[in-house]
């Protein structure tokens, strides 16, 4: 940063200089230019090609078969989400939220030890855009003639070349938004009916959009999504502090910067760097490591390996640029990560709402009751001296088959149940509302208020037992002052 | 000297910098930072959208009504054939309950379901009104929940309700009984109410009996002329004295009493009571025969159906 200083008695208006000076230096590129960057291989290249076929999951779940189902089917027209011998109905939702939770804190905790390893590693954007331009440096050649290409006037030869290219793009576009449907309904069924025009309306809207989408994010916007559109890497500022370890530049070892000279036996006045700007050149945002940490930095660790390869050639050590925290490189005390409180938290929301998720997830029950007590009228009284209550029963039932369900309700020695004599039949996978009555004479009621309890239970075909309860209610006049 | 002075690009005081040229108070100048290139892209293509969403939609106002547009779009047609969609779904059901009585509907669990959900919407239009939302009625107007039933509540006689409506007839009292009497016959009614009919006093029932009572609200005084059989019966829609639930608000002595001395739906008594339901089948109301029966289901579900 430059020093902000003014001066009463000076004429120069030196704050305001310095802040053009910043502005010039400070180049932005807003999509005027392509970023070709060079692609070596390294350690951490290896590392980020592992990291990335995490999405082969995403590309190949959808055909995992599971007890002659799909594994895993978002059945949005039947609201049923399959996840292997799980069903999840929408009254479970509680549980997607912990999810999100979940994730949300993973990306807060990671990028507060590891910095942006999401954006570097694991981003969608990242990940395809990599991908695009690997086709790209197949067919076109490296950074070198792919400029020279984007030069030239169009040829036969260029026209064949953008043509495959912008082919495979497309290709790999339609196979994204098609993976993307698949998990959403029958997978191979989804094969045959796309191409034969039997798929939802809304199938072939998904894919077209996700085909587009992919095409102009990863083809075309690519380091300018990352720049002007993700929110993410805006608000990374806040995750990282001093000890998060990043890819950084060691300005102690490496400035002021030199070209490597025939050193005739004296001391070096350069440092470790020798500007041969190959950190810049590999960078897939095309930008300089060497400014330090900067917004547009995904951390992708590729300008590693590339000062690696250099500092081997030269014969100095390894690890100009290496991943490391603000603490280490000003030679401050680094912590040990069990000894920042930070990380404690996050351990412990992601292990609560881990457990939340076990919890539900096995504890999912056959039924679920849901009691309304009817508020119009709170309660009426019967010709027979009883007071009379009126609710319905919401019943779900999260089984593959129909249930009769028995209904019993108790909270009074003299209460009627009116309305369940016979089982309720329940339809699978539903919510089967019935209406039920609760009388209790006049004269035997205590309170304005009571509560009464209602259990319900089913026998399945395995010949397990369905139950669960559900309080509610009952209202009655105010008793007589006597 | 002017607020703003600006300086052309060919003499730039700031040569090399990227600025615009425009130059204020000497050294503040405005420098090119054009917005991102495919914020720039969006921004023209919402502009050539805008110009085919107004060739395809109703947009311009030229004269009373926009341009129609080349779909031919607007939003009653889009709200008509939402309503066509929603009324062939609801066809099947309709074109079930069209060939059932109430009593084979209340029988049908998925039937009655719909009924009762479809019928929400009639009750709430025409009924609720006086009889409240959820059928817990209004002062003068009976509660439709419990099982007190002036008329019945068999599925036939709420029909029978609904269609033709319902207006009882009580003579005033109060020229034909002594002062006393009615004290006495009013006494008697809060008893038989208190006690579920068992309590009534003697000179009360002599009374009741002696004095033509008995023809309309019944030997038992449970307002039923002729007990059946089979559960229902024949009356006139005098009230039952014999439970604890008062036709007219709020209940007790000096209602009873009103009630004896003024009677119900007198013409010539100002001071009478008004009992008037009135008729709501086509044409003097506006309710067809199956919205008659889906009210029929609905009511008798309500609580007190027998």
């Amino acid at each position: 940063m430059a020093q902000l200083k003014t001066d009463p008695e000076s004429t120069t208006p030196v704050a305001v200089d310095a802040l053009y000076a910043e502005a010039d230096d400070w180049h932005v590129n807003a999509g005027g230019q392509t970023i070709h960057a060079k692609r070596i291989t390294g350690r951490w290249r290896t590392i980020k090609w592992a990291m990335a076929s995490v999405w082969l999951i995403y590309l190949l779940g959808p055909y995992v078969r599971w007890n002659g189902q799909q594994a895993v089917l978002f059945d949005i027209p039947n609201r049923q989400y399959h996840l292997f011998s799980v069903t999840v109905l929408p009254q479970d939702f509680w549980m997607l939220s912990l999810l999100l939770l979940f994730f949300a804190i993973l990306l807060a905790v990671m990028t507060a030890l590891v910095g942006r390893v999401w954006c570097g590693f694991f981003c969608f954007q990242t990940v395809w855009t990599d991908i695009f331009t690997w086709i790209e440096e197949r067919l076109e050649g490296p950074p070198a003639a792919r400029r020279k290409l984007d030069a030239a006037p169009m040829s036969r030869e260029k026209l064949k070349v953008r043509a495959i290219k912008h082919g495979l793009w497309l290709l790999i576009g339609f196979l994204t938004g098609f993976s993307f449907v698949a998990w959403f309904t029958d997978a191979p069924t989804l094969w045959w009916t796309f191409f034969t025009g039997q798929a939802n309306g809304a199938a072939y809207i998904t894919v077209v959009l996700f085909t587009a989408g992919t095409y102009v994010l990863a083809g075309f916007l690519r380091e300018q999504t990352c720049f002007w559109l993700c929110p993410y890497a805006r608000i990374q500022g806040v995750m990282l502090d001093r000890s998060t370890i990043i890819p950084t530049y060691d300005e102690h070892r490496g400035e002021p910067r030199g070209r490597v000279k025939h050193e005739e036996g004296g001391e070096r006045t350069s440092g470790d760097c020798v500007d041969c700007n190959q950190c810049v050149a590999v960078c897939p945002t095309g930008v300089d490591i060497r400014r330090g940490q900067q917004e547009g930095c995904i951390t992708c660790a590729l300008c590693l390996d590339a000062c690696d390869q250099v500092m081997d050639k030269v014969g100095r050590p390894r690890g100009l640029i290496r991943y490391a925290s603000l603490d280490e490189l000003e030679g401050r005390r680094t912590s040990r990560l069990w000894l920042r409180p930070r990380v404690w938290v996050y351990v412990l929301i992601l292990g609560l709402s881990l457990s939340g998720i076990l919890y539900g997830l096995t504890s999912l029950a056959p039924l679920e009751l849901r009691v309304l007590h009817e508020r119009a009228p709170l309660f009426v009284l019967q010709s027979d001296g009883s007071i009379q209550n009126k609710y319905t029963l919401k019943i779900l039932n999260k089984t593959h088959e129909s249930l009769a369900v028995r209904v019993r309700a108790t909270g009074h020695d003299d209460l009627t149940l009116v309305g369940a004599e016979q089982p309720i039949a329940t339809a699978p996978g539903g919510v089967t509302p019935a209406t039920v009555f609760v009388r209790i004479p006049h004269q035997a009621l205590k309170a304005e208020q009571q509560p009464i309890l209602f259990q319900i239970e089913a026998s399945r075909t395995t010949g397990e037992q369905a139950a669960t309860e559900r309080e509610s209610v009952f209202v009655g006049p105010k008793p007589r002052p006597d | 000297m002017p607020l703003l002075e600006t300086t052309m690009a060919d003499h730039d005081l700031f040569p090399g910098e990227n600025n615009t040229g425009h130059v204020w108070d000497d050294n503040i100048r405005e420098l090119n930072n054009p917005p991102p290139r495919w914020w720039m892209q969006g921004f023209w293509l919402s502009i050539i959208w805008v110009v085919g969403y107004s060739i395809l939609y109703p947009t311009w106002p030229i004269g009373d009504e926009p341009t129609p547009g080349l779909l031919g779009w607007s939003q009653i047609k889009e709200y008509e054939q939402g309503v066509e969609r929603i009324e062939a779904k609801r066809a099947q059901f309709e074109d079930q309950i069209r060939n059932l009585t109430a009593d084979q509907i209340l029988a049908d669990p998925g039937l009655k379901q719909y009924t009762l959900a479809s019928a929400k919407v009639l009750f709430g239009d025409n009924c609720a009104a006086c009889h409240g939302s959820g059928g817990q009625g209004n002062p003068g107007y009976p509660v439709l929940a419990d099982d007190d039933w002036l008329y019945g509540g068999t599925t036939a006689k709420l029909a029978e309700t609904i269609t033709g409506g319902r207006q009882s007839l009580m003579p005033a009292h109060k020229a034909i009984l002594t002062e006393a009497e009615v004290d006495t016959l009013a006494h008697w009614v809060v008893q038989m109410n208190e006690t579920g009919g068992e309590g009534g006093s003697e000179a009360g029932w002599t009374l009741f009996k002696a004095k033509g009572c008995v023809a309309c609200h019944g030997q038992t005084a449970n307002g039923h002329v002729v007990d059946l059989p089979n559960g229902d019966f024949i009356g006139v829609g005098a009230a039952n004295l014999r439970d604890g639930i008062w036709r007219f608000q709020p209940g007790g002595y000096e209602s009873a009493r009103h009630t004896i001395l003024y009677g119900v739906n007198q013409k010539d008594v100002p001071e009478t009571r008004s009992a008037v339901m009135p008729a709501f089948a086509e044409p003097a109301g506006k309710l067809s025969e199956q919205d008659i029966k889906k009210l029929v289901v609905y009511v008798h579900s309500l609580g007190g159906g027998m």
